[in-house]
């Protein structure tokens, strides 16, 4: 009985592009990623606040691009049926309320520091003095303490 | 019987035929990876938390920026590398299952040995990492990184990195074993005497989990 009903499922299973779109996805995913690494290199050289922001931003967007590409082809979600698809991306999209609700307490909490806790924000502005400026070079090979 | 699913909609939930067309094992494995992004999503959650509660974090530009074996600054180099190993590894999980939708042991085995060969050289590449933040005094409790404005940092910087890429490590490990039972189930022909390459599958799912997670955890840490 379990071995009809697998072997059943295996034979009418709609297999999707096969090597072509394995490749065509492959380099999809390269490209995202370069463009990715480009981004956030280019924060390296950046200062002003808004365009990091929009940076970050677009960064993002890329990583949700990427992630569709994982789980829609190489994890094959795309080509199953409606009903499955749903059963699994419905329960994922309480992760918008989950970012939208901590993420806005977390910036509340920060204000709230800032306005009421005068050491935390003394404290945090203080330049931090760093530690091994000079032992940095000779120990740069990530060998065995 | 036959008659009803003929007709113009194919109605998957009057029973008879599986609503969703996957089989059992393989929609449970679904709902685990679910349930797992549920776990990294919150630790995700709450490190985001933690840094919108905090003035200033340190530039990830200025922290990763070394390359064993190469002097110099390097920002993301290092970390370019691992990304790309993961997801080539990801590629070879798609050809081994690929392979075994055409019931071609040897592919099988030969895409297996490669995913293995990626997971291991992902490991060992974060091992070279954590012990060169180790050594520029990172550590759970301990943060050596300044802000990117130079202010004042906390540790949590460090133990949220350790900590969530120590997880996704750990997955990555359990992945490889994974996938090293499945090259032994491969060639000790179960696979074959079954008829079918569908734990292949699963364990495929599990390891595209694997990189579908370290994109988020790459994009967190290391980008923004």
């Amino acid at each position: 009985m379990e071995q009809i009903t697998t072997a059943a499922i295996h034979h009418d299973k709609n297999v999707g592009g096969g090597r072509k779109e394995i490749f065509r996805v492959t380099i999809i995913l390269s490209v995202l990623t370069i463009i990715e690494l480009a981004l956030g290199f280019s924060m390296y050289y950046i200062t002003n606040v808004l365009t990091i922001h929009f940076i970050k931003g677009v960064i993002i967007i890329l990583m949700l691009a990427k992630a569709f590409y994982i789980v829609g082809y190489f994890m094959h979600l795309k080509h199953e049926l409606k009903n499955m698809i749903m059963t699994i991306v419905v329960p994922l999209l309480l992760f918008v309320w989950f970012i939208l609700a901590f993420l806005t307490d977390g910036s509340s909490f920060n204000n709230l520091k800032n306005r009421y806790d005068g050491y935390y924000k003394e404290h945090m502005s203080q330049p931090m003095q760093k530690k091994e400026e000079t032992k940095e070079e000779p120990e740069k090979k990530g060998t065995a303490d | 019987m036959a008659t009803t699913t003929a007709t113009t909609a194919t109605k998957y939930w009057s029973g008879g035929k599986s609503p969703f067309n996957v089989e059992y094992g393989k929609l449970m494995m679904w709902y685990f990876l679910m349930s797992d992004a549920f776990t990294f999503g919150a630790f995700l959650i709450s490190y985001g938390t933690t840094r919108f509660a905090t003035n200033g974090w340190p530039n990830p530009n200025h922290v990763f920026n070394s390359f064993p074996g190469i002097q110099g600054n390097l920002p993301l180099l290092f970390v370019s590398l691992m990304t790309f190993i993961l997801i080539l590894s990801s590629v070879t999980m798609v050809l081994a299952v690929h392979e075994g939708h055409n019931m071609n042991k040897s592919g099988v085995a030969k895409y297996l040995i490669l995913t293995i060969l990626g997971g291991l050289a992902f490991l060992g590449c974060q091992a070279l990492e954590w012990t060169h933040l180790h050594h520029e005094g990172a550590w759970w409790g301990r943060n050596p990184f300044p802000n990117a404005d130079g202010s004042t940092s906390t540790t949590n910087f460090a133990n949220f990195f350790f900590t969530i890429t120590g997880f996704h490590g750990f997955h990555v490990f359990s992945g490889v074993i994974i996938n090293i039972i499945m090259l032994i189930m491969t060639l000790k022909d179960k696979f074959e005497q079954r008829g079918h390459y569908l734990m292949i599958e699963k364990a495929g799912l599990y390891w595209h989990f694997v990189d579908l997670v370290w994109v988020f955890v790459f994009t967190c840490f290391y980008l923004i």
